[in-house]
């Protein structure tokens, strides 16, 4: 027997604001704690995810496994530190497990890790592989006619991979509605930018092209965010929210800069990184 | 004691191959971490960025190598395996002369986590028709070993490592390997100990404590998994009666996989490997981590004393 559906407990916008400033704080403590992993891409998807989390998202910490909750799949799996730092702002894991990022046996992996992280829903850290996944999700309730909702967060870089496509095309052809990708379009990726590795064109175009509905928004704008995310709930057909931001967002040396891909910040820079998000 | 990682070793022959305009590199969105990087800043025309697309690289590679081009392509060993099919059918089976390189190979690869440690790379691309698979243990070998591809006859696929381990051999030392050709590091004759990449230091230091213990130990550094060196395999079996491999790799398939078949073909003798037992890895250190999943010098000890006590001869 499985408990009542989940439900989410809903924010305002100034509320989330401030939580996901905290989840700022959080992620560039935990990659300098670690002395690795990805705060740039973190700092850019991190307002997408509190307001998933803080605006719609139906999951309780009380049974984060509940089958009838909303999954959100971070497909861009190396941006782990914004999800600890979520899971962590809405109750789904300890503070002490923030310390155990990158750490031996700890409940924070380096990529994101569902056999490890209550709340977790996909084993990500290698790209391309997530909107299959939730793809497979969401045919699965549609199959059994459930209510429950996927939202997928991609990366630019990311949709490089041909399997997004792939995973693209079957989604129309399979009619799933009950499904929705953001794609955190900072135009970075690891090595350089985006149009130094790979151009890549209009994007929100070639998803159209695929039959996909597209609302372009400011990914770090939270009421916008949020307005985007209830617009693709309501809208019939799988939609697309690109999320224009910012690389390294919030902190001024790490923002629109490549370096701080996969970097953490040295003693000094994490001295200025707390004061400028303080 | 010079510390270095292989990884550093792949760009600097790439470097040093430049003069070959027939030399191409490709990437995939990775070639800070692989080194290839170090080719791309001074002969960015002959570097193509492939994106993180990691299926259409092979392809292109075996474009370009069926037109007589030599391309090196990398990227995390892990996400070579995206491409494994285009690799078998693409690359292999027309035996197109496409040089493959998979950085971060192993556990030892620390604290990014299971995701991207490849345990498994050499155990598949070790059954493709065609295929040489190598994983040199320290820069100056795999420099050495990369630029002797050049003149190869198949495609390849090579295992570097992230991290920096102790070099094991001098620049002329390692100008004398040779692919295909065990390494003997080494000799004595109670034990041989079969090691590549990250674990033949390791293997050199449990040779040390196993003279201690009054053990004769001849470490071999095998670099080359495929085509795999069955003749020097079978005069080691019957000069030590007793055989440990060690890889940071699954037990299944690879190094210890290549010798148990080696052995029970033509001289069978105990073995006992040291190597990673069929789990996936996780975030942490690399010393953590090769204590944890039994990939130390001491696993190696233990596994030697096991395998002479099983000693037949
Ligand atoms: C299949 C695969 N290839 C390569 C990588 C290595 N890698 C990790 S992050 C990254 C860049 C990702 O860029 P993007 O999707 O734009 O993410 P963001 O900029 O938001 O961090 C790369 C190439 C990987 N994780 N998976």
């Amino acid at each position: 027997m499985t408990a009542a559906e989940p439900t989410c407990e809903q924010r305002t916008v100034e509320d989330l604001e401030l939580i996901a400033k905290d989840c700022r704080r959080e992620i560039v403590r935990m990659v300098k704690r670690a002395n690795a992993g990805h705060p740039g891409g973190s700092l850019s998807v991190i307002d997408l995810l509190v307001g998933l989390y803080g605006n719609t998202l139906r999951v309780t910490t009380e049974n984060p496994t509940h089958p009838d909750r909303d999954r959100v799949i971070l497909s861009k799996g190396h941006a782990s530190p914004a999800m600890y730092s979520a899971l962590h702002a809405f109750g789904f894991i300890e503070e002490a497990d923030l310390h155990t990022y990158r750490v031996f046996n700890g409940v924070c992996q380096g990529h994101v890790d569902s056999k490890w992280t209550p709340g977790v829903d996909f084993s990500g850290g290698s790209l391309g592989m997530g909107l299959s996944f939730g793809l497979g999700i969401a045919l699965s309730g549609k199959m059994d006619e459930k209510n429950h909702f996927t939202w997928v967060i991609l990366g630019d870089g990311e949709c490089q991979e041909g399997e997004i496509w792939e995973a693209a095309m079957a989604t129309i052809h399979h009619k799933v509605e009950n499904l929705t990708v953001i794609v955190d379009v900072n135009g970075i990726q690891n090595d350089d930018f985006v149009d130094q590795q790979m151009v890549m064109g209009d994007l929100a175009a070639k998803w159209a092209a695929f039959g996909w509905k597209i609302k372009e928004i400011d990914g770090h704008d939270m009421a916008e965010i949020c307005a985007a995310i209830n617009w693709s709930k309501e809208a019939v057909g799988p939609c697309v929210i690109m999320a224009r931001t910012t690389k390294g967002k919030g902190v001024s040396f790490m923002e629109n800069n490549p370096s701080f891909h996969g970097k953490a910040p040295n003693d000094e820079e994490f001295e200025q990184a707390m004061e400028e998000l303080a | 004691m010079t510390l270095a990682a292989s990884r550093d070793g792949y760009g600097a022959a790439l470097l040093e191959l430049a003069d070959d305009d027939r030399i191409v590199v490709l990437e995939a969105d990775l070639g800070k971490s692989t080194k290839s990087c170090l080719f791309r800043a001074e002969y960015p025309n002959r570097t193509f960025s492939m994106g993180i697309a990691e299926q259409n690289m092979m392809l292109v590679a075996a474009g370009m190598a069926s037109t007589g081009k030599i391309p090196f392509a990398s990227t995390f060993a892990i996400f070579t395996e995206r491409g494994f099919e285009q690799v078998r059918n693409g690359i292999a089976r027309p035996n197109l002369k496409v040089h493959l390189c998979g950085s971060h190979g192993g556990i030892h690869t620390g604290t990014d986590g299971s995701s991207a440690q490849s345990i498994e790379d050499l155990a598949i691309y070790r059954t493709l028709p065609n295929m040489t698979v190598m994983h040199p243990c320290d820069d100056l070998s795999t420099k050495a070993l990369t630029k002797a591809l050049v003149e190869h006859a198949n495609p390849s696929y090579t295992r570097t490592a992230r991290n920096k381990t102790k070099r094991i051999y001098s620049e002329v030392q390692a100008e004398s390997l040779e692919i295909g050709k065990f390494s003997i590091i080494r000799e004595g004759e109670d034990v041989a100990i079969l090691a590549c990449g990250v674990m033949v230091s390791e293997a050199i230091d449990a040779a040390d404590k196993l003279a201690s213990e009054g053990v004769k130990a001849t470490v071999v550094d095998v670099h080359t998994i495929k085509p795999f060196d069955h003749e020097s395999m079978t005069s080691l079996a019957i000069k030590c009666g007793a055989i440990v491999s060690a890889e940071d790799h699954s037990i299944i398939g690879g190094l210890g996989g290549a010798v148990a078949e080696s052995l029970a073909a033509n001289h069978p003798t105990p073995l006992e490997q040291v190597g990673v037992q069929d789990v996936f890895g996780m975030s942490g250190q690399p010393d953590e981590l090769m204590e944890h999943f039994g990939l130390t010098m001491s696993d190696i000890v233990d596994a030697a004393h096991k395998a002479v006590a099983r000693r037949t001869t």
